[in-house]
């Protein structure tokens, strides 16, 4: 087992991506949940970053542009929970289930 | 040597804190492990010759996305409930079970790959190349200038939107 | 139209058919017009008064014609016309194919004539009736399916014929729909009818499967080489062609539609249900005579039923009250001394019966329909709702009705075998063959029915035309003769009942001319079939089976005949009746004979009963349970499969993702291994 720093590196990242699935799963409250995905989304750049020691720099501009939509998708969806909070009250996930057949 | 021991400082520092964000009933808790999370994903970034990256991850998210979701938890009062949020055990069992097996499987295919590509010493012989030839930020400007123009200039555009958007959807309605 | 002397010069060497396909043809047009009459010109009497005639006068002046051109011919071997191809199919090829031979330019004779005398008696009889027109288009289909039926030159198109006659008479018969009972009697005859004809479909199959082909000709010039004699398949096939029999010509097991088919105007009565459609039966085993004779076993089942169906359906006569009814079961036993007759192989004899009833089972309807205007008229007049038709309700209508009381008695006698009229001589000869062939039961039964004949017959004419008149002071002032468009058709049928029969006149009788025509006329056809009956050891006796020739028992015959009319005349004219609201139904014997034997609730019990039971069953096992509830299974299912679905549908972020997580990771897992 060859355990250099991208191979470990790698290993981290599913980790945390591990970690951020288990915290949607396990939690209530929407904006943990929404923290949890950024959790996911920071580890698949890790990833990114890996991998563009050996394919190639355009690697390393996806991860730019990762961040950058995943800043314009945490203020909308931030915003979306605040409309949301001035309707229920409160932001547990489970009480969002109109979209129930 | 000293660079397995800072890697693996900051990889204890990052999980640690992504466990511990999961597990906290405290909000602005959760959400300053993290930031640590964050700052220790940048100090990662560093090592892997990421320069330009693990600034902007900083400034970016641990800076601007991190002090927004701190806006919105004061904003919406939310920071001193401590209230219990988790879910059943049965759930917190399953999710366990759930992670763990995806975080075993994704190992696993880690460790059963092939690495030729992947060698360090050629990858950070290139690597820092790169860097000393064009510098951090102009390793990562030029391709971003070059060839991914259009997607850039998109995107600035759906940051636009963003913020109309945010901006729409958070409005307080006319009584 | 060619000149008549030509064509009968022409006819000499070789008998070419004139006209043959409009023969068909004008009664189909007369069908058509008084069709359409029935819903364009409704109200216009006299299309239908001129048309539904003309077509069928039409038609027999054709066959007369073809008639004439025949006798100067005299072929030997059938003409066939074919019009074109109908199904052609492999091995089965059936044409729309014509046969003019001897038998079926007789049978047209028979059809088309008398067709024709009630068709304008009709015009008498239904003047008054709103459903005029559907009348003779009804009328005129059903000439047009008789006359199919009779020319058929192969199975298929007689049996088109034979459905359609069925159709026929069963939209005649319920002619009154409005009327629950008479359209129930409809149905009955069309159902009772569709038994038969399976008899006659699975004969045609049989054969069909043993020959390959359908055609008369070929069938019958094969069927020596291809059948054994007395064989399981000849015995089968001519089993179940005379079960078709039974249905379509009432004799046991199937009359029971019959009496009640008299629901129907009485015209139709007389000429489906007396004169042709009837007698279609006879004409069927006549045709397959060959196939007949090859098969003792068959012979014997025809024989004895026709003599059975006679014996039961007389005594039944005798203790009916409705006019109708009486002739009827008079029918009925008449027609079971024609199927007795061709049982035995005398084939000449039962076609010269089937004639010769024609004229006088005709006239006899005709005239209680003539009766029975004149009572409804009567009644109608005085608003009573008294049954026209019971003959407890006449009585003494000699005074009223002389033509129709005169016509009536040359039928009764007719019909009775008295010498010189038609009815004896075609009934002596069949009473004689059968005791010459040997049938020694078979003959004493057919001389009981014939003096039960003469005993029920004039039982109907002492209680309609003489004694007192039951029909009611004030209607019986509004009873008379019926007018000359009814009663000249009687005078024709009267005459015809009389000469009739002399066109076939044993020679063994005395002082008569032998007269053979008839016999001659019809022997092409029937020479292969007594063929092989003669070679299979039919031989005539001189004498009856206790003694006594031909001469000595056609004059016992008569005689004893005249001694039951005389005897009975005086029995019952000087008992009086009630009229029919007034009466009790008869007890004992009589009670039972008044119900028929039973049978028809016989029938209930052994088959209806069931059938409802089995059909019930079917309902709501089969298709409310299985049926329904598989279909309903099917959905319910559905709709289960949905519903569980639907628990996976929670709404809820988490959830979703937890299935998003377990598809990843069974997609990971297969990379892994």
């Amino acid at each position: 087992m060859n355990l250099d720093i991208e191979n470990a590196a790698l290993i981290l990242s599913a980790f945390l991506f591990a970690v951020g699935t288990a915290g949607v799963l396990v939690r209530r409250n929407a904006i943990i949940v929404f923290m949890c995905v950024e959790l996911m989304l920071n580890a698949v750049n890790l990833t990114l970053v890996v991998f563009s020691r050996s394919l190639g720099l355009e690697a390393q501009v996806l991860v730019f542009f990762v961040m950058a939509v995943a800043a314009a998708e945490a203020a909308v969806g931030l915003a979306i929970i605040i409309a949301i909070f001035r309707h229920y009250e409160g932001v547990e996930v489970d009480r969002f289930n109109l979209l129930r057949w | 040597m000293t660079e397995s021991v800072f890697f693996l400082l900051f990889a204890i520092l990052a999980a640690g804190g992504g466990i511990m964000m999961i597990a906290s009933r405290n909000p602005v808790a959760s959400l300053m492990y993290l930031v640590l999370t964050f700052f220790a994903l940048s100090g990662i970034f560093v090592m892997l010759d990421a320069h330009f990256l693990a600034a902007v991850q900083v400034i970016v998210y641990a800076g601007a996305i991190m002090v927004l979701f701190l806006f919105v938890i004061m904003l919406l009062n939310l920071g001193h409930r401590e209230e219990i949020d988790m879910r059943s055990h049965l759930s917190r069992l399953v999710a366990l079970v759930v992670g763990s097996s995806l975080f075993a499987v994704v190992a696993a295919l880690v460790l059963q790959g092939e690495k030729s590509s992947l060698a360090s010493e050629e990858g950070t012989v290139v690597m820092e190349a790169i860097l000393r030839s064009r510098g951090a930020v102009g390793a990562v400007a030029e391709p971003l200038f070059t060839s991914y123009l259009v997607p850039f200039e998109l995107t600035s555009l759906l940051l636009l939107v963003a913020i109309v958007g945010a901006i729409v959807l958070a409005r307080r309605r006319a009584p | 139209m060619v000149s008549l002397p030509l064509l009968l010069q022409e006819a000499h060497a070789a008998y070419e058919p004139i006209l043959p396909v409009w023969i068909i043809v004008l009664p189909l047009i007369g069908a058509v017009v008084n069709g359409i009459g029935a819903f364009m010109w409704r109200g216009n009497k006299s299309i239908p008064s001129l048309v539904g005639p003309l077509a069928v006068i039409g038609a027999f002046v054709i066959v007369v014609l073809n008639f004439g051109a025949m006798l100067t011919a005299a072929p030997h071997d059938p003409a066939i016309v074919s019009l074109w191809t109908w199904m052609a199919a492999g091995q089965l090829n059936v044409g729309v194919d014509l046969q003019f031979d001897q038998l079926s330019i007789l049978m047209l004779l028979v059809v088309t004539g008398v067709s024709s005398v009630i068709h304008v008696y009709s015009v008498g009889y239904m003047g008054e009736d709103p459903g005029y027109s559907r009348y003779f288009a009804y009328l005129n289909l059903f000439v047009f399916f008789m006359v199919v039926l009779v020319l058929g030159a192969n199975f298929p198109i007689t049996f088109v014929g034979w459905e359609g006659v069925g159709l026929c008479s069963y939209l005649l018969i319920g002619f009154w729909y409005e009327n629950e009972d008479f359209a129930s009697a409809g149905k009955k005859a069309f159902v009772v009818n569709r038994i038969g004809d399976f008899g006659f479909l699975v004969g045609m199959f049989l054969i069909f499967v043993h020959f390959g082909t359908l055609s008369y000709t070929q069938v019958f010039a094969a069927a020596p080489a291809t059948l054994a004699y007395g064989g399981v398949v000849v015995t089968a096939i001519t089993l179940f062609l005379f079960l078709g029999c039974t249905g379509k010509s009432a004799q046991i097991p199937l009359y029971v539609w019959l009496p009640d088919a008299m629901a129907g105007p009485t015209p139709v009565s007389a000429l489906i249900h007396a004169a042709t459609m009837v007698t279609a039966g006879v004409y069927l085993v006549a045709r397959t005579s060959v196939l007949f004779a090859m098969s003792p076993v068959s012979q014997a089942v025809v024989a004895a039923i026709g003599a059975g169906t006679a014996l039961l359906a007389a005594t039944i006569a005798t203790q009916q009250y409705d006019i109708k009814k009486v002739l009827a079961y008079s029918t009925v036993s008449q027609l079971g001394y024609m199927f007795l007759a061709v049982g035995i192989g005398a084939y000449t004899a039962g076609v010269f019966h089937l004639m010769t009833h024609a004229f006088f089972k005709a006239l006899l309807f005709l005239g209680s329909g003539a009766v029975i205007h004149a009572m409804h008229h009567a009644y109608h007049e005085v608003h009573s709702h008294e049954d026209p038709n019971d003959m407890r309700n006449q009585g003494g209508l000699r005074r009223y009705m002389p033509i129709t009381f005169a016509t009536m008695w040359v039928g009764t006698l007719a019909i009775s075998g008295i010498i010189p009229f038609a009815g004896f001589f075609s009934k002596d000869e069949i009473i004689w063959y059968t005791g010459a062939y040997g049938y020694g039961i078979l003959w004493g039964v057919a001389l009981v029915v014939a003096l039960l004949t003469a005993g029920y017959m004039t039982r109907l004419m002492v209680m309609t035309f003489y004694g007192e008149n039951r029909t009611g002071e004030s209607a019986k002032q509004h009873l008379h003769e019926v007018p000359a468009v009814m009663w000249i058709p009687l005078a024709i049928l009267a005459v015809l009942s009389v000469v009739g029969g002399w066109v076939n006149i044993p020679d063994a009788l005395p002082v008569l001319p032998g007269v053979h025509a008839f016999h001659d006329w019809l022997h092409p056809v029937f020479a292969p079939a007594r063929g092989i009956l003669e070679s299979h050891g039919l031989h005539e006796a001189h004498t009856s089976p206790i003694g006594g020739g031909e001469a000595m028992w056609a004059g016992i015959s008569t005689v004893a005949a005249a001694i039951v009319i005389l005897l009975t005349f005086r029995a019952l004219i000087r008992r009086t009746w009630k009229p029919a609201a007034e009466s009790v139904e008869p007890t004992g014997l009589a009670g039972v004979l008044y119900n028929k034997w039973y049978v028809d609730e016989l029938y209930d019990r052994m088959v209806i009963l069931p059938l409802l039971a089995l059909w019930r069953g079917c309902w709501r096992i089969v298709d409310d349970g299985l049926i329904d509830g598989s279909i309903n299974g099917l959905a319910a299912s559905t709709r289960a499969v949905g519903w569980i679905g639907g628990l996976f549908q929670t709404g809820r972020v988490s959830t979703y993702m937890f299935y998003f997580v377990m598809g990843v990771l069974v997609i990971l897992a297969t990379f892994l291994f």
